[in-house]
Order: C-alpha cells, then sequence, then structure tokens
C-alpha cells in the first residue's frame, strides 16, 4: 500500500504531483480530487434531475395525457425530487466542503481521507440504484411504479412494487455517505486547523458546514429508521403503519419530515455560507456582525429540529401540538431575518461591483426572502389548511430550493473557479447565464403561486382548463431555464480548458474580513497543500 | 511513538474504499431481490465482498498503525470520528424508542376512543387499548400473541450479562494501562465470551416467544416494535462480538500500548453503547 | 386513460388561444376574467375567516418584500465603486456595527406576533367541536368518494365523470355530487379505505387528510346555494388527479325533497338485492357491466386487461376464471396491503354478483356462470 517512509514519518510520494492514471480518481484519497469529483456528479445528476423536470413540465403544458401515464408521471415527480435533493445539492455542496474547508482552515487534506472517497463512491452506487427503481416497473417482475413522491408516505409506498424497495436502500446508501462525510468534516474543522486558526476566525462557511454536518448526523438515521420500518411493513409482515395492527401512517409522516425540515437547513446553510464569502469580497468590507451571524445559524439548527410537524398540519393533531409548532415555525424567520439583514449590512456603506458571484448573491437575497415570506404564510395553520399540497407549496420551494441553494451552489462555483482551475471564466458568459438564469427562473416558479392558490393540486399528471394560463407560462420558463444549465456547463467546461490566466487572488476583496486560506496558496493549488501548518494572521 | 510536531499522515491512494461502495451496493440490491423473492444469491456475494473488505481495510490500517506511522493528531481524528459515528447511532436507536413512545401515549389510545381523535374507534368497534397490545384493532392479517415477554427470567439474567460485560472490557482497560497483558486478554475472553451468551439467549427467548407466546414479527404493533428495537440491538451485539474477538485477538498478538490503543477504546465505547441501550430497552420494552 | 389525439389537437388549440388572451390581456394591464389569481370567493363563515387571515399574511409578506427590495436598490444606486463609493471599513466597529443585530430580531418578533395573534384565533375556530346539525362521513378510496349522511342512513358513491379535456368541466364533474343543505352547521368525518387522500372544496371548508383507519373531523356552514368544486388533495397514487368532488348546497325545502328522493330510492335498490329473485343472465350482465366500468375499471380498465405490473388483467386470470368461491371471496373482502378494496362494505348483494358474472363471461372469460345474490351474501 504506502511507500517508503521517510525518517519524519510521512510518504515519498507525497512530494510528487497527482498519481498518475484512472487510479488517481478511482483510489484518491485527495481532498481536492474527491471535491471535483463531487462536483462533477452533482452537475450531472442536476442534469438529470432537470431533464426529469423537462418531461414534467412537458406533460404539464396541456390538460389531457399526452406523454407520460400518470404512474409514470408520479415516478418521475419522486425521482426528480431525490435526485435534485441527494444527488445535485447535496453532493455539491459536500463537493465545496471538501475542496475548501481543508484548504481555508490550513490543513493538509480532509482528517480521514480513505472514508473521504468512500463516501464519495456510495454516491454513484445510489444513482444507479434509483435509476433502476424507475425501470424496473417495465418489466413484470418489478410491480407497480414508486408514484408516492418524495414523502414516501405509506400506505401508497407499501402498495407500489420492487421499485420501492431500490428506493429504501438508495435512501440507505445516501444516508451513510452523508453520515461519513458529514463525521469527516466535523472532525476536519475541529481537529486540523491551523495552530491559530482560532475558532472565531474561521470563514463563515466553515461554520456553516460545520453547523451543516451536525444536522446531518442527527437527521439521517431517523430517515433511515422510518425506511427501514417501513421495508419490514412491506415485506415482514409488520403493522407500524396499518392501523388494523395497532399502527399509524401517521407515524412515518413525523419521521420523514423530523428528517426532512432540517434537511431544507441542510441545502440552504452552505450557500448562506458562500453568501457570506461572497458579499464581503464584492462590497469590499467585512461581514457585517460576523459572531451573532455564527450564533444565530446555531438557533437555527436547534430551532430547525423542533417544527417539523408544519408540513403535516392537515393530518389532526391536538389544538395544543398544532399552536405550538406554528409558533415555532414562524420563530425561524428571526435567524434566517438576521442573515439577510446582515448581508444586507455588508452592503450597506460598501464599495459594490457587480461580478457574476455577487450579482447571483444579490438576486439570491431577494429571491429567497421572498421564498421566507411565502414560507411564513404556509405556517400559519388556518391558511395552510388551504395552501397544502397545492402548487403555492411547490412554488414556495422551488423559490426556496433554487435560490436558497442551487444559486448559492452556482455562486460559489463562478468565486472559485479562477482558484481551483487557475483560469478566470468568461465575464461576459458568466453575466449573460446570470440574467438569463433569473429571469426565466421567475417566469418558471412565479405563475405556480397563483396556480396553487386558484386551488391546482401538486403531483397532478392532468389537471382542468382553469390552469391552463399558468402552466403555459410556467412551462415555458421552464424549458428557458433548463437550456440556460447547459450554457452554465459549457462556462465550466471553457474555463477547465483555458482562459485568462487568474492569479492567486483573484478578487480585490477576497482578503477582508475573515476569509479562508485559500487565497494564500497559487491557482490552482498544488495537488497538496499545508502539509506543514501555516501561520495565520 | 509519534509527538504532534510531525506531518499529519495521508494514506496513499487506496483501492479500499471503491470496494466498499460496490460491496454495499452488491449487498443491498442483494437484499432487493431476496425480499422480493427472486434470488439471495447476490445477497451472499455482496456479504462475503463485505467481509473480505473489512479484513483488507481494517488489516491496512492494522498495519499502519503498527508500523507507526499515526500521530497523536491523527489518533484524535480516528476518537472524533468514532464518537460522531456513535452518536449517529444513538439517533438510529432513538428513533424507534420515539416511535414506541408515540404509539404508546398518541395513536394507540386514538384506536382506543380517547380524545378528539378518539373518533377512530368508531372504526373499531371493540377495541380497547392496553399495552403490550394482545388484542388487535383487526386481526384479520395479523397474529394476534397469546401474552406479552415479560420483563423477569431471560430479559433480566440477559440485562447482567450485559452489566457484566461492560464491567469486564472496563478491567480489560486496566489490564492494558497497567500493561499487565495477562489481565488484558482475559479481560476480553470474558467480554467475549459474556456476549455470545447473550446472543445465545436472545436466540433461545426469540424461539420461545415465536414458538409458544405466538408473539411474531406480524403479531401487531407489540410484536413490531418488540423486534424492531431487540432485533436491531441484537444485530449491534453481533457486530459488537466479532469486533470484540478481533481486538482479543490482537490483544493476543501484542498490539496496543498504554498510550496508543485507538482501536481497544473505540471497540470499548462501542461496546458500552450497546450496553446502554440494552439498559434503555430492557426499561422501556421489556419493563414499562 | 389516454386522451386520444383529436382532444389533444383541440385543448392544444384552445390552450394557445388562452395563452395569447393572457398575453394580450396583461399587455393591456387588466386582468383576465376567469383568471383565478387568489383564492377563490369564500361562502362559509370559517373559509371567510381563514381567507382574511390569507390576505393579511400576504400583505405583510407584500411589505417585507418592498422594504427588502427598497434596502437593496438604495444600496445598489448608492454604494457602488463604479460612483467611486468607497467604502467604510469601520461600519462593522460602531454602535449601529456592535448592536444592530438586536434589531432584527425585535423587530422580527412584533411582525411574527401580528401574524401568530390571528392565526391562533382562527385556529381555534378550526378547531372548535360544538354539536353539528348534520354529519357525513366523507370516505376516500381509490379513486373516488363515498359519502355517508350518519343522520339519515343514506349514501352517495361519487365517482368522476368523464368528459373531454377541452370540456369546461373536464376532471371537474362528478357523477353524483354530494348534496347539503345551507345554513346548517354540518360536520364531516374523514377516513379512508386503502390510501391517504385529502377532500378539500376551498370555497367551504379547508383540507384535512382521509388516513386509514383513523377518523379526522372539519366543519362549516355553507351560506350561499350553489355548485362547489374540488379536488383529492392528497397524492393516492394512479388516479389522484381523476378524483373530484363537487358539493351542491340547496335551501332547506329543496334539500329536503332531494333527501326523501334519495331514500326511496335506496330502499327499492336494498329490497330489489334482499328479494330471492332468481335473477337471468342478461340482467346481471347489464348491470354488472355498468357496475363494473363505475367501480372497477379505473384499475381493472374497461377491457379487463389491467395495467402489467400494477393492475391484474382479469383476462383469463385464474381467479376470474376459476371457481366461483374464491372470486366473490377476493371481490368481498379485498386483498390487504394491495388497491384491491374489500368492495362487500360498499355493493350490496345483487350489485357483487352482478359483477361477478359479468367478470366471468366477458372478455373472452366464458365460465357460463350465474352468480346470484345469495352467493354473494353467503361470501360476506
Ligand atoms: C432550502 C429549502 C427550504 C427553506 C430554506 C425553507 C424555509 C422555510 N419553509 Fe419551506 N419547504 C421546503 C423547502 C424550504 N423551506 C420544501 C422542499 C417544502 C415542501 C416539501 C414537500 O412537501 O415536498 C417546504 C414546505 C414548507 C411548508 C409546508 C407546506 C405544506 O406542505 O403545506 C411550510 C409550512 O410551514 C414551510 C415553511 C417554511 C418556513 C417558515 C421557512 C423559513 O425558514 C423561512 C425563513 C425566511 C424568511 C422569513 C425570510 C427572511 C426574513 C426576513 C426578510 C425578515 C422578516 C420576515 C418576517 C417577519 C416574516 N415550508
Ligand atoms: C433542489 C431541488 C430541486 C430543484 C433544483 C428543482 C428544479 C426544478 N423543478 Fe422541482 N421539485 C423538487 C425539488 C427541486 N426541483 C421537489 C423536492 C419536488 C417535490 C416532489 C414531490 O412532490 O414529491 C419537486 C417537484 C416539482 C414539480 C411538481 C410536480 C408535481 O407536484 O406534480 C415541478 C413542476 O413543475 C417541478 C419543476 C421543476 C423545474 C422546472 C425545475 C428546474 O429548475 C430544473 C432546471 C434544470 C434543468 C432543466 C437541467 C438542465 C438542462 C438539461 C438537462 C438539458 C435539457 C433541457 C431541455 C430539454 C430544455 N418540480
Ligand atoms: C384501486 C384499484 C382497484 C379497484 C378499483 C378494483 N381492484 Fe380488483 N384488484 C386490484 C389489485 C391491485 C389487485 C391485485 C391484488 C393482489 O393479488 O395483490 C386486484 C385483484 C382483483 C382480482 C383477482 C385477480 C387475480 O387474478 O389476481 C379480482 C377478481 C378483482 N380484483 C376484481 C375486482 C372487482 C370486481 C372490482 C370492482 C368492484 C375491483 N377489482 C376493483 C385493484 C383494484
Ligand atoms: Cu385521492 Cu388523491
Ligand atoms: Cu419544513
Amino acid at each position: 500500500m504506502s511507500s517508503a517512509v521517510t525518517a519524519n514519518g510521512h510518504d515519498e510520494a507525497h512530494h510528487h504531483g497527482p498519481p498518475k492514471g484512472i487510479g488517481r480518481w478511482l483510489f484518491s484519497t485527495n481532498h481536492k480530487d474527491i471535491g471535483t469529483m463531487y462536483l462533477f456528479f452533482s452537475l450531472i445528476m442536476l442534469l438529470l434531475g432537470g431533464a426529469m423536470a423537462m418531461l414534467i413540465r412537458a406533460e404539464l403544458f396541456m390538460p389531457g395525457l399526452q406523454l407520460l401515464e400518470p404512474d409514470l408521471y408520479n415516478n418521475l415527480v419522486t425521482n426528480h425530487a431525490l435526485i435534485m435533493v441527494f444527488g445535485a445539492v447535496m453532493p455539491a455542496g459536500v463537493g465545496l466542503a471538501n475542496w475548501m474547508i481543508p484548504m481555508m482552515i490550513g490543513a493538509p487534506d480532509m482528517a480521514l481521507p480513505r472514508l473521504n472517497n468512500l463516501s464519495f463512491w456510495l454516491l454513484p452506487m445510489a444513482a444507479i440504484m434509483l435509476v433502476s427503481s424507475m425501470i424496473v416497473p417495465f418489466f413484470p417482475f418489478g410491480g407497480g411504479a414508486v408514484n408516492t413522491g418524495w414523502t414516501l408516505y405509506p400506505p401508497l409506498s407499501v402498495q407500489a412494487g420492487m421499485g420501492m424497495d431500490l428506493v429504501i436502500f438508495t435512501v440507505h446508501i445516501l444516508g451513510i455517505s452523508s453520515i461519513l462525510g458529514s463525521i469527516n468534516i466535523i472532525t476536519t474543522i475541529v481537529n486540523m486547523r491551523a495552530p491559530d486558526m482560532t475558532w472565531f476566525k474561521l470563514p463563515i462557511f466553515v461554520w456553516a458546514w460545520l453547523f451543516t454536518a451536525f444536522l446531518l448526523i442527527l437527521i439521517l438515521p431517523v430517515l433511515a429508521g422510518g425506511v427501514t420500518m417501513l421495508l419490514f411493513d412491506r415485506h415482514f409482515g409488520t403493522s407500524f403503519f396499518d392501523a388494523a395492527g395497532g399502527g399509524d401512517p401517521v407515524l412515518f409522516q413525523h419521521l420523514f419530515w423530523f428528517f426532512g425540515h432540517p434537511e431544507v437547513y441542510v441545502l440552504l446553510l452552505p450557500s448562506i455560507g458562500v453568501l457570506g464569502m461572497i458579499i464581503p469580497t464584492f462590497a469590499r468590507k467585512p461581514l457585517f456582525g460576523y459572531k451573532p451571524l455564527i450564533f444565530f445559524m446555531g438557533f437555527l439548527a436547534i430551532l430547525g429540529m423542533v417544527v417539523w410537524a408544519h408540513h403535516q398540519y392537515t393530518i389532526g393533531m391536538s389544538l395544543n401540538t398544532t399552536t405550538y409548532f406554528m409558533i415555532g415555525t414562524i420563530l425561524i424567520s428571526i435567524p434566517v431575518g438576521l442573515m439577510l439583514f446582515n448581508f444586507m449590512c455588508t452592503m450597506w456603506r460598501g464599495s459594490m461591483t457587480f461580478e457574476t458571484p455577487m450579482l447571483f448573491a444579490i438576486s439570491i437575497i431577494l429571491m429567497f426572502s421572498f421564498a421566507g415570506v411565502t414560507g411564513v404564510m404556509l405556517a400559519v395553520v388556518p391558511a395552510d389548511l388551504q395552501y397544502h399540497d397545492t402548487y403555492f407549496v411547490v412554488a414556495h420551494f422551488h423559490y426556496a430550493l433554487i435560490p436558497g441553494s442551487v444559486l448559492g451552489l452556482f455562486a460559489a462555483t463562478f468565486y472559485w473557479l479562477p482558484k481551483w482551475t487557475g483560469n478566470m471564466y468568461d465575464e461576459k458568459l458568466g453575466k449573460i447565464f446570470f440574467w438569463w438564469n433569473v429571469i426565466s427562473f421567475n417566469i418558471t416558479f412565479f405563475p405556480q403561486h397563483f396556480s396553487g392558490l386558484a386551488g391546482m393540486p401538486r403531483r397532478i399528471v392532468d389537471y382542468s382548463g382553469q390552469f391552463v394560463e399558468f402552466n403555459v407560462i410556467s412551462s415555458l420558463g421552464a424549458f428557458m431555464f433548463g437550456v440556460s444549465h447547459l450554457l452554465f456547463a459549457y462556462i465550466i467546461i471553457k474555463t477547465i480548458r483555458g482562459g485568462e490566466k487568474a492569479p492567486d487572488k483573484p478578487w480585490e476583496g477576497g482578503q477582508i474580513g475573515t476569509p479562508g486560506l485559500e487565497w494564500t496558496v497559487s491557482s490552482p493549488p498544488p495537488f497538496h497543500t499545508f502539509e506543514t501548518p501555516p501561520a495565520v494572521k | 511513538m509519534s509527538t504532534t510536531k510531525e506531518a499529519y499522515y495521508i494514506p496513499d491512494p487506496s483501492p479500499w474504499p471503491i470496494i466498499a461502495a460496490l460491496g454495499i451496493f452488491t449487498m443491498l440490491l442483494g437484499v432487493v431481490l431476496w425480499v422480493n423473492d427472486i434470488t439471495s444469491m447476490v445477497m451472499w456475494v455482496g456479504l462475503l465482498m463485505l467481509s473480505g473488505l473489512f479484513y483488507g481495510w481494517f488489516g491496512a490500517v492494522i498495519s499502519e498503525s503498527q508500523s507507526g506511522k499515526y500521530s497523536a493528531k491523527v489518533d484524535i481524528s480516528f476518537r472524533q470520528g468514532m464518537f460522531w459515528f456513535i452518536a449517529s447511532e444513538v439517533f438510529f436507536f432513538l428513533t424507534f424508542f420515539g416511535c414506541l413512545f408515540y404509539l404508546r401515549t398518541i395513536t394507540l389510545p386514538y384506536l382506543g376512543g380517547e380524545g378528539q381523535l378518539g373518533k377512530s374507534n368508531m372504526l373499531w368497534e371493540g377495541f380497547t387499548y392496553t399495552w403490550p397490545v394482545i388484542q388487535l384493532p383487526d386481526a384479520t392479517n395479523y397474529v394476534e400473541p397469546k401474552e406479552a415477554m415479560g420483563p423477569w427470567g431471560l430479559p433480566l439474567i440477559n440485562t447482567l450479562i450485559l452489566l457484566t460485560s461492560g464491567a469486564t472490557i472496563t478491567w480489560a482497560h486496566w489490564g492494558l494501562q497497567k500493561e499487565n497483558r495477562q489481565q488484558l486478554v482475559k479481560g476480553m475472553a470474558m467480554t467475549v465470551g459474556l456476549g455470545v451468551l447473550f446472543l445465545i439467549c436472545q436466540a433461545y427467548e426469540y424461539s420461545h416467544a415465536y414458538a409458544e407466546l405466538d408473539l411474531q414479527l406480524d403479531s401487531g404493533i407489540y410484536g413490531s416494535t418488540f423486534y424492531m428495537l431487540t432485533g436491531f440491538h441484537g444485530f449491534h451485539v453481533t457486530i459488537g462480538t466479532i469486533m470484540l474477538i478481533v481486538i482479543m485477538l490482537r490483544s493476543m498478538k501484542g498490539h496496543f500500548t498504554p498510550k496508543h490503543h485507538f482501536a481497544f477504546e473505540g471497540v470499548a465505547w462501542y461496546w458500552h453503547f450497546v450496553d446502554v441501550v440494552w439498559v434503555a430497552l430492557y426499561i422501556f420494552v421489556y419493563w414499562l | 386513460m389516454k386522451a386520444d389525439k383529436g382532444n389533444s389537437m383541440q385543448s392544444c388549440k384552445k390552450t394557445l388561444q388562452k395563452t395569447a388572451g393572457i398575453a394580450g390581456l396583461l399587455g393591456a394591464g387588466s386582468v383576465h376574467a376567469d383568471l383565478a389569481l387568489n383564492l377563490p370567493e369564500p361562502v362559509s363563515p370559517l373559509a371567510i375567516e381563514i381567507y382574511d387571515l390569507h390576505m393579511l399574511t400576504a400583505k405583510m409578506a407584500l411589505y417585507i418584500m418592498i422594504v427588502v427590495t427598497a434596502i437593496i436598490i438604495y444600496s445598489l444606486v448608492k454604494f457602488r465603486k463604479s460612483e467611486g463609493y468607497v467604502a467604510d471599513q469601520k461600519f462593522h466597529e460602531g454602535l449601529f456595527g456592535r448592536f444592530g443585530w438586536i434589531l432584527v430580531p425585535v423587530i422580527v418578533l412584533g411582525i411574527d406576533a401580528t401574524i401568530a395573534g390571528p392565526g391562533m384565533k382562527t385556529l381555534n375556530n378550526v378547531e372548535d367541536y360544538s354539536e353539528p346539525d348534520m354529519t357525513v362521513k366523507v370516505v376516500g378510496s381509490q379513486w373516488k368518494w363515498t359519502y355517508e349522511y350518519l343522520d339519515d342512513d343514506l349514501r352517495i358513491v361519487s365517482n368522476l365523470k368523464k368528459l373531454d379535456p377541452s370540456d369546461e368541466l373536464y376532471l371537474r364533474d362528478v357523477d353524483n355530487p354530494l348534496v347539503l343543505p345551507i345554513n346548517k352547521r354540518v360536520r364531516f368525518l374523514h377516513t379512508a379505505t386503502d390510501v391517504l387522500h385529502a377532500w378539500w372544496v376551498p370555497e367551504i371548508v379547508y383540507k384535512k387528510d382521509s388516513i386509514p383507519g383513523y377518523i379526522n373531523e372539519t366543519w362549516t356552514i355553507i351560506e350561499k346555494e350553489g355548485t362547489y368544486r374540488g379536488q383529492c388533495a392528497e397524492n393516492c397514487g394512479t388516479g389522484h388527479a381523476y378524483m373530484p368532488i363537487v358539493v351542491k348546497a340547496l335551501s332547506q325545502e329543496k334539500y329536503d325533497v332531494w333527501l326523501a328522493g334519495q331514500k326511496q330510492a335506496s330502499a327499492a335498490a336494498a329490497a330489489e338485492a334482499a328479494s330471492d329473485k332468481e335473477w337471468s343472465k342478461a340482467e346481471l350482465m347489464t348491470r354488472g357491466e355498468e357496475l363494473y366500468n363505475k367501480n372497477c375499471a379505473a384499475c381493472h380498465q374497461a377491457n379487463g386487461a389491467g395495467i402489467p405490473g400494477v393492475f391484474p388483467g382479469l383476462v383469463g386470470s385464474p381467479i376470474a376464471t376459476g371457481p366461483v368461491g374464491g372470486h366473490l371471496d377476493i371481490v368481498v373482502k379485498g386483498k390487504a396491503g394491495s388497491a384491491m378494496a374489500a368492495w362487500g362494505a360498499q355493493l350490496n348483494d345483487l350489485e357483487i354478483a352482478a359483477i361477478v358474472t359479468f367478470e366471468r363471461n366477458s372478455w373472452g372469460n366464458d365460465t357460463g356462470d350465474i352468480v346470484q345474490p345469495a352467493a354473494a351474501k353467503a361470501a360476506r
């Protein structure tokens, strides 16, 4: 395995560049290579999940059944959501963590490099399994499609065929991957900081990931337990979710959302961390309220763990329970509001320029605030009894998920691409991408608020004529939005292949406030950074 | 051994992670095929891959450890890693305990007619709620158990076995710290023995439950929660026992020093965790 | 379930016309007349209260967005490098910088309280379980609604009315609507037979889930005569898009007339089923076909072929061509853990006998069996 050990205790091989051949990627123990693989994997998944969304929007373009059978449609919805959430957004976040955290805190690598590679390679396995869950229903032994939506509620999920078992184990594999990844990230942050990198010198991105990783470790086992019980109900005769045997279908919903609600902050927080790096850079002014931001992130993580039942106001809970969940959920506007307030105050009296990452950051503040205020509308129980399971909810969560996490990841990509590749991206194309992306995003999802209020339920393959107008606009917007992602992929490839050389510090304001140590190394950084701990100012 | 000032050990590229990923994939795919009555072959192949993998991966780690590559800082990483891993396991068990709690205090009383949602009882006329649930709302698809599993007898003995094993492993640890290798190996052997004994008792209890009490997986919610909790615990005891055996063999080979024995401690932590889960289980599943 | 080509062409054309319409209207600055932008106009006190609450939160949301947008636009215009603005590096060290963060929790808490207060008040009304004037048990099944008038011993089964996609009421109409009197406090008890459903008619009552084995409760007082439409709002599988709800609210007098008529009809049907008349094959077949199309075709399809892998075909199936007993058994008792419901609870003996006779003698199944109601009764 390892080559000869030198006198001072580490491998000779490390002084050379990256290993040659395919083994560099398959067997990697290098955080940058693994980070790259994560990021590419998530880009592919974004395109795949997006292609499914395109099919969904094409079917919904007009009433009647044109492209998809009802079961296939709902199977696509299920897979679209699972692929986007678990395949595109979460791995992208972990990819950023892998690339940036060790470089930011001055560590030679992640704390447990081999485990890190395992976390990554579990993902393609899970993706294969998830995609096969869509394919088996086409075979006679496969049974019915997984038409439940990503929430996998029983009893419907007990009816589904073999695809459901594949989804259950996909969730298990993804769970193992994320838990191991989180363990690695926490350990790295706690144990691997350069000697003078004290807690309150850490870049905000690192803090954001620390909380995210805690959340993941606490919530994923709950989801794993829930789907395991589902598996037992399906195949081994238990009655967890069947009233006839003394169980309760709602129990599964509690387990799912105990995971599911903190999960949305898992998706959100890395992007908040990214904004906390980008905005000070382009406002040329230190992050406003660094410490309160950290404490309120912690508050958000804790509060986020105890409000899950706002997804289940319609299940019939007691008055007191419902009131508790309503108030808890509304209070979340405090920590999130503080984050956005701090970002706005960072811009205030700054000296701003508007490169692509900054454009995204500003649009995110606006659009995510909007998602947040519709979220607070949803949190008010009696009103949610009307909104629940309509397109109003779909509009809310795409506003939260796309600006709140996907666009944040885009911004991060533009921000750090020069560091990763050593080349500047094409600023003009970047700006075109920004406008195209953000405008078509709004065309796609803004009308869904109205169709939802007018009464269009989610997860329906076909709808009545009264909803036509909004769906046409939404579908057209979606096609435009979809194509914009091809431009994104093009910009990335173009930057990797060449372009204007990037300096070590490509952004003028990159050193302001609490920056990471990534700006102290070359662009692209050497294969091994910080083999001896760096000094921190 | 190493001191803090040296460079952190970064392993060379390694094939084990990707093999592990493939092994997990194969095994779980195998389970899918098995529960759908297609074939159980794939599952066994996956299990075999995983066993080989653990042998190889941990073997590599052990030889690196023995050749002194791990600095104190690496040791801390391992400890923190193990700590958070156990934390995630704790949440896994808390899930099942939470379910038990939820069912017992919230939904079953509804089914039995209590509170505002007690109107559900009109669907299940004649059902009254008692715990353990012996008479089911509708037994058409289930086997009603004859009686519940009491807390005395075997479960109590099992509790004592596990508590004792917690003591013996601590005694072994003392031996290690005092560099008394004989005490270490003896303590480990006793712990392994107690672990195996526990599993035998558990297997006997299951067969008794199935054969005489009609208490089965499909005995409604009592059977479901009973087997889910004790079953997953038993599974963890099995894993723990295997790890203990490995540590025992390594102790016999003369691995571990008073300052440098993370593997031992990691396994000991795991074993204590399994122990604590059992105590909670004993209280909430068998007793209350 | 596939709409044929002609229909989709037609609806496509209509869609395009409508879209062009919107584009024009939006341009002209007005809003299309039948383009609903908000919750439909409520007609029960509780729905009205919820509507007002919704308007309150929506307004709050709007105000917050205006403030946020204003701050951002102001800073974008003012604090740009291209205008030569120099960053105030000491901003975060000043008084505001050190204590400004306290502002947000205080202000936001204030707004939260303004929202939560009315929210809790309305919630108390939602959860008000006073004595109702009448109770309707609403049962969701894949994919239809059954309404049981608990005080009147009456049952209505409500199925989707199949229409053309271009029809005004496509997916919005049913064969038998729920009929209710106005100005009476009605209690709904929600439950389901197979999977989760949710009964939702926004104008008169919010949604609560129908959960198999459990009962949820909602209430309303309808204040206006009229026809109100809704849809199943919880994913229930293949037919989730095809579970509309129609409620017809009538004045008390009209309602009484309707009720008497219904009771008469159902008494007649029950008597017919209970009589020990020997039914001829032809009679059973015609009735059976009608009932099959209404109750079973959603899954097993009108041609009995089912949907492979999901719903078994009945053509030549071992059960539908094997012993009559087994066939009756699965229809009466259903199959646990699958979508196949226990129809014994929903159909009377005559209806079951007719359906089974029909299935055993159609689509090439030619057992020649004639199943009489007595046999169905025995199978229960
Ligand atoms: C990144 C993902 C993300 C984020 C961050 C959020 C954030 C929030 N969400 Fe959202 N949500 C989802 C993703 C997300 N959500 C998803 C995926 C679903 C649907 C899942 C499914 O059913 O499939 C969902 C569904 C959902 C529901 C259930 C709806 C239903 O099914 O009936 C509710 C109800 O309470 C809700 C509420 C909230 C709230 C209160 C927040 C808060 O965190 C928002 C806080 C932010 C702000 C409030 C804005 C900033 C603050 C200010 C500018 C200060 C001033 C503001 C006020 C005083 C209000 N969400
Ligand atoms: C991070 C998560 C995430 C992301 C990024 C998205 C992105 C998109 N979603 Fe997503 N969606 C969810 C998470 C997400 N969604 C969830 C959780 C649900 C709930 C599921 C459930 O109900 O269970 C859901 C449900 C959902 C629905 C509701 C379905 C229903 O209830 O019936 C719809 C409908 O419009 C939709 C549309 C879209 C669209 C158009 C995009 C677009 O943003 C996608 C854009 C990206 C691309 C298009 C990829 C790039 C382009 C190509 C691959 C080239 C090919 C392009 C063309 C052919 C034009 N989504
Ligand atoms: C919601 C869907 C659904 C509806 C409606 C439905 N069935 Fe079924 N039916 C099923 C499913 C699913 C099965 C397969 C059950 C199994 O074996 O797992 C089935 C099985 C059967 C079988 C046995 C077929 C075989 O060979 O296995 C018969 C007979 C049958 N149904 C008759 C009926 C009749 C009669 C009706 C109407 C009164 C009806 N079904 C309505 C879903 C439905
Ligand atoms: Cu019934 Cu959806
Ligand atoms: Cu939530």
